[in-house]
């Protein structure tokens, strides 16, 4: 009896390396921690009734955000320790298979629980205000979303101290990540996580098209909309066109692995090679998913910081649309070696450079945008003049690696590497940051820290050149990635302690963002006027933080940047106050808890999948389809916010009298 | 605009016209279901693409044409065709006020959706004496994979179908209950279309 | 005044680093930059150009960037025109996409020529090109010289000025065979036979590695490219199959068993390896699915067809794809034309 628990033990939890029993005691304390102060303060009331069962598009917003600081840590974390392990030839810090892990986990966790979850975090924070709504379309299925991620997430983040870790790439692709490659539970706990938190991005996808279709105050007409927000429309589409994808995909993944099928294998006339074409038709939209909200944010900070108007409104967006649709044509780019043949590499060499120009239309129309305005270097400002260069230089690099016969020696090299965290960085990561100090003081309603924002700022930027610069270089010199180790021979070693430091610099970057944020909730500077940054669009026109409903009286917006002209005609005098007698009481959604429940369903569903347990897979189906009838018989699910509520909360924010 | 005061805090969301942006909710849930099937039909669009490049890929096992029994799935299809007729005229029955009778054409569909679902797992259960299972060869894989997700899609909708059948019972017809079983009789629809390319794809080219 | 001599600084930073970046590298070898061949020879011309290309719209781009953000600062006393509602010019916009569109014009012309004129099979000479069989292992190089009947583990000899026609198949997870002085890479896939030709001119060592991630030992997956006369090398074929050391059926399965190898010679080995293992791995189905006979003989011309009916197969299981993303009666559609195709071959 005992041997046997030992056994089953010692296979179910990750053994055997220090730095797993040393998350092991560090998520234990946390844990214990986060417990502690939820039982001695009792929050747990608090926490049930105000985060976990809440619909407001905002406090699912910030749940987004600090989830995915969160992964961006763990991400960051796993990026420092590969770093370390290249540092010097022959290092021996990490094993060639924990180092697989790392990157494995580092890959999929910077774009899917990462990167996702803060770019949703944003459409979330700010859609919403923008188009002057209350909420988004479906409230209830915006919280399924937000709970299927956070469950898909952590489902994925313990494969670090249960059962092992994904070893086999962030594309995974197979014969490697079935089970004759693979045979450990790392690749189910792959295919699980990202199948949770998938159907919660699809359902997002949804959810954004529809609001922003049907939910805009009066008179936005679709070419009035903010460019964000056109942003996020154009994301969304190719979010529900590419997701079923990967959907599918990886069911298909986990069919061959769990029921012995034989659709990527080596034997029984499967084509792996079939799953390569799947998962790059899903793989590479995401990456247009990602970066084109992002362009949304440059195009309201760079408006709003100098000043003046977006330049070529139409063209932004024409160039928007148009790159939703191309990035369904270029997939193949991600492996021209596989020998497609010359036609098709063409096709897609040349539709992937097509790429470039509206992207290149769109840098122009920012620097237009700058020019003959006057431009203040604040925080957001300082993180979009970051991206410009960055982002020409990894665009311009983008377009040499779609010379098909170039590629063929730029492909599986550091020069790629370099190239696709130069764009991912350079143009999501700081595009986001961009967004987030944007947006921080309507959301919380205090800004961040200049000073250490500065540090950080510069810790990034400089960290990110003297990181990726050297490994250009070492893309021509040979180096592929995915090694664990070199030697001494090619004279890689200078660049890749170059390329370490930056990465430290990077490190010490975010450690400074977390200091600005603690210390910015003491300290920050309070938004009293609603307006701190002297915005343009409808999210300025209401307090910070906003009402729980967000307008009193719903908006009118019959021109772009509405908010900005009504300023000027105005002459940038205080708005009126509003009668109070013009308030109303206000339609609103319920809270409710199911969303957290059919989520955890589906995480019990999913861990038992990953074990083999099908008792456990079962019981988590079963609750999953439980859960969806317990909503559908529930028809109490609105209410109105009582007429005398608004009043108070808009005298007290000195909007009404 | 108007405003209509006095309704109660636990009044349901019914398309009454008193919100300001929340435009007509239940036509935008009908609205978002349409995106949905879009969704699912790039679902079984993926799922279509892998069984046709495996379709060859039989690996020395059993063929489409040595297992596939045309009156089994010719059965299938007139069954479901019937069901999304009976839905059809389900929906009919809702336009026109009538309960009783929306519920009557709700319970033929169901029955004969259930009787696709006992055919289809007779189906599969029969390949699988014969030898023919999902780990025989990728051609069994896939196609156990496209026919199964169409038949789970068939199950999940006949629960749902149940509940629905239950909350009309207890509401009957409302403007809530009304947008739920458009909702369902546009996934019952769809379901019929993804059949039709099943079974000419799978089935007719199977056997030809 | 201070916050523009920063990003000023931070532009002397960057320049600064590039060239240490590039100083600093050249004690290391900069593989990719230096062609040994025809076909790494192309592929340099491209990458060259490619750049120049993209240095034309990037370095103008940096510029404005760094005039604009220093001319319309917000400060006290700028006298630059400031003009809040000027927000479209029909000239601007034609400027900024037509000019990207003329340079992925050319960009696009000289890839498609250079892409065609890779994939086709290279110019006759009077040189017969010497043919060498590549399978990818856990994690090991296997070349197969079938005209030679000799075999190598993680090294291989070729004659320099000698086009030499690789066959690259895997029998584990897929990788990618890359000599970057001589050529790209290209996939070592289980199941299929690509082919890949490359050439030295000049005899010498060359890098080789595989780049595609295949597990535990990749990093390990090294092998050395000798590029010798073809005396010399005639001369190493001999002693090589005067070793007397041979590479069994049961030696192959041992090799192939996952772990990492030294450089390893065979004298001989089983003449019917390579397509057995491409057949056993999946290569069947490729068969059937072109009606492509499985006997081949080490007749030059018949395995470039077949290689050549292999490409081909690609190109339609690749357009096949291109129907998912649409709705699935277009993937009906291709369905049809792509069995039409299988038919007719």
């Amino acid at each position: 009896m005992y041997a046997s628990i030992k056994s089953f033990a010692s296979s179910f939890f990750v053994t055997g390396d220090p730095l797993i029993y040393g998350a092991d005691v560090s998520i234990g304390l946390t844990s214990i921690a986060i417990l502690f102060v939820l039982f001695y303060f009792k929050k747990w009331g608090w926490l049930w009734r105000e985060w976990l069962t809440t619909v407001d598009h905002k406090k699912i917003g910030m749940m987004y955000l600090i989830a995915s600081l969160l992964m961006l840590f763990r991400g960051g974390v796993d990026a420092l320790l590969m770093r370390a392990q290249l540092a010097m030839p022959n290092v021996h810090f990490l094993q060639a298979e924990h180092y697989n892990e790392v990157f494995t986990t580092h890959g999929t966790i910077m774009i899917l629980f990462m990167a996702m979850p803060m770019m949703f975090g944003l459409f979330n924070m700010v859609v919403p205000l923008q188009i002057g709504a209350r909420d988004v379309a479906y409230p209830y299925l915006n919280a399924v979303s937000f709970w299927l991620f956070f469950f898909g997430a952590m489902l994925f983040n313990i494969s670090f101290v249960i059962g092992g870790s994904p070893d086999a790439g962030w594309l995974s692709y197979p014969p490697l990540s079935e089970m004759s490659g693979s045979p450990g539970v790392g690749q189910n706990f792959y295919i699980w996580g990202i199948q949770i938190s998938g159907i919660g991005s699809l359902a997002t996808g949804i959810n954004f098209i529809v609001t922003i279709l049907k939910m805009r105050a009066p008179g936005m007409k679709l070419m009035k909309m903010p460019m964000f927000t056109w942003s996020v429309f154009s994301s969304s589409i190719i979010i529900i066109f590419a997701f079923p994808i990967l959907t599918v995909t990886l069911a298909l993944l986990f069919i061959d692995r769990f029921l012995g099928g034989h659709l990527f294998t080596m034997d029984g006339g499967g084509n792996p090679m079939m799953y390569v074409n799947l998962i790059w038709m899903w793989g590479h939209p995401e990456v247009y998913i990602v970066v084109l909200p992002a362009f949304g944010i440059f195009s309201e900070i760079v408006a709003t910081f100098s000043r003046k108007r977006i330049f070529g409104y139409k063209s932004m967006v024409f160039a928007l649309m148009s790159i939703s649709i191309l990035s369904f044509f270029t997939w193949v780019h991600h492996f021209f070696t596989m020998g497609a043949g010359a036609d098709v590499n063409v096709f897609f060499a040349i539709a992937t450079m097509a790429i470039g120009i509206p992207t290149g239309a769109k840098v122009f129309n920012w620097l237009f945008t700058m020019f003959r305005g006057r431009i203040r270097l604040e925080q957001p400002m300082l993180w979009t003049l970051a991206f410009i260069p960055c982002f020409v230089v990894g665009g311009a690099t983008g377009v040499m690696l779609a010379v098909a016969p170039a590629d063929y020696q730029y492909h599986n090299s550091y020069f790629l590497i370099a190239h696709f965290h130069q764009v991912l960085i350079g143009g999501v990561v700081f595009g986001y940051l961009a967004g987030i100090y944007y947006w921080w003081p309507k959301l919380f309603g205090f800004k961040l820290n200049d000073r250490l924002g500065k540090w950080a700022f510069w810790l990034w930027n400089i960290g990110f050149y003297v990181c990726f610069m050297p490994q250009y270089a070492l893309g021509f010199m040979g180096m592929t990635r995915r090694v664990y180790t070199y030697g001494w021979d090619m004279g890689w070693g200078p660049l890749n302690l170059v390329s370490t430091i930056g990465a430290f610099l990077m490190g010490i970057g975010f450690v400074f963002q977390v200091w600005q944020i603690l210390y910015s909730v003491k300290y920050g500077e309070r938004d009293t006027t609603g307006d701190p940054w002297d915005g343009r669009t409808l999210e300025w026109s209401i307090p910070s933080p906003p009402p729980m409903y967000n307008f009193a009286v719903v908006p009118h917006a019959g021109e772009r940047d509405s908010f900005w002209e009504e300023k000027e005609r105005r002459n940038f005098a205080p708005a009126p106050p509003v009668p109070v007698a013009q308030l109303e009481s206000i339609h609103m959604p319920k809270n409710s808890g199911v969303p957290f429940v059919f989520s955890a369903c589906w995480f019990v569903a999913g861990f038992g999948f990953v074990f083999g347990w099908l008792w456990m897979a079962i019981l988590g189906m079963v609750g999953v389809g439980v859960t969806l009838l317990i909503r559908s018989f529930q028809y109490d699910t609105d209410y109105y916010v009582p007429v005398e509520e608004v009043r108070e909360t808009e005298v007290a924010a000195g909007r009404a009298v | 605009m108007q405003h209509a005061i006095g309704h109660g805090h636990s009044q349901g969301a019914d398309s009454h016209s008193h919100d300001h942006g929340h435009h007509d909710q239940e036509s935008m849930k009908v609205l978002g279901f349409w995106i949905f099937l879009v969704t699912d039909c790039l679902l079984f669009g993926t799922l279509f693409a892998t069984y046709v490049v495996l379709k060859a890929h039989t690996d020395g096992g059993p063929t489409g044409k040595e297992l596939f029994e045309i009156p089994g799935f010719v059965a299938e299809t007139f069954i479901l065709l019937t069901s999304s007729f009976t839905s059809g005229l389900a929906v009919l029955a809702m336009n026109k006020k009538k309960v009783g009778q929306l519920i009557g054409w709700l319970i033929v569909t169901v029955l004969l959706g259930a009787s696709f679902v006992g055919l289809e797992i007779n189906e599969f259960v029969n390949m699988v004496h014969e030898g023919a299972t999902i780990s025989t060869s990728a051609f069994l894989t896939a196609f156990f994979v496209l026919v199964g997700t169409h038949g789970l899609h068939v199950s999940v909708g006949l629960v749902w179908m149940i509940a629905l059948m239950i909350q009309l019972k207890m509401r009957g017809v409302t403007p809530v209950t009304k947008r739920k079983i458009t909702v369902i009789s546009l996934y019952w629809h769809f379901l019929d279309v993804v059949w039709i390319f099943l079974f000419t794809i799978v089935y007719l080219m199977g056997v030809m | 005044m201070k916050r523009s001599s920063k990003l000023r600084g931070l532009m002397l930073l960057i320049t600064g680093l590039v060239s240490t970046v590039l100083l600093s590298g050249c004690d290391g070898k900069f593989v990719v930059f230096d062609p040994q061949g025809p076909v790494a020879e192309t592929q340099y011309r491209l990458i060259i150009l490619s750049a120049i290309l993209c240095a034309i719209v990037v370095i103008p781009v940096l510029a404005i960037t760094v005039f604009i953000v220093i001319r319309y600062r917000d400060k006290p006393g700028n006298t630059a025109p400031y003009k809040p509602h000027w927000d479209d010019s029909k000239v601007l916009e034609v400027l900024w996409w037509g000019i990207p569109v003329i340079i992925i014009g050319i960009l696009g012309a000289y890839t498609a020529r250079d892409t065609y004129g890779l994939a086709k099979k290279p110019p006759v000479t009077d040189v017969k090109p010497i043919k060498i069989q590549v399978t990818s292992l856990d994690w090991k190089w296997l070349f197969q010289y079938p005209d030679q009947n000799i075999a190598t583990v993680n090294y291989v000899h070729i004659p320099a000025g000698v086009q030499v026609d690789f066959e690259l198949t895997s029998d584990a997870p897929m990788n990618s065979f890359w000599i970057p002085q001589l050529g790209g890479q290209e996939y070592t896939m289980p199941g299929m036979a690509m082919s890949l030709w490359l050439q030295a001119d000049r005899p010498g060592e060359y890098y080789g590695t595989g780049a595609n991630f295949s597990g535990k030992d990749f990093a390990h997956m090294r092998f050395n490219v000798v590029a010798e006369s073809q005396e010399d090398f005639n001369k190493w074929v001999q002693t090589v199959k005067g070793s007397n050391n041979e590479l069994t059926k049961a030696g192959y399965e041992t090799l192939s068993k996952p772990g990492q190898s030294e450089e390893q010679t065979f004298s001989s080995y089983p003449s019917d390896l390579f397509d057995s293992v491409v057949i056993k791995n999946g290569g069947h189905h490729m068969d059937m699915d072109m009606d492509m006979d499985t006997e081949k003989d080490s007749d030059k011309a018949d395995s470039n067809s077949d290689s050549d009916n292999t490409s081909k197969s690609d190109n339609n299981s690749t357009h096949d794809m291109q129907g998912m993303d649409e709705m699935s009666d277009t993937d009906m559609s291709n369905t049809n034309s792509s069995e039409m195709n299988h038919n007719h071959q």
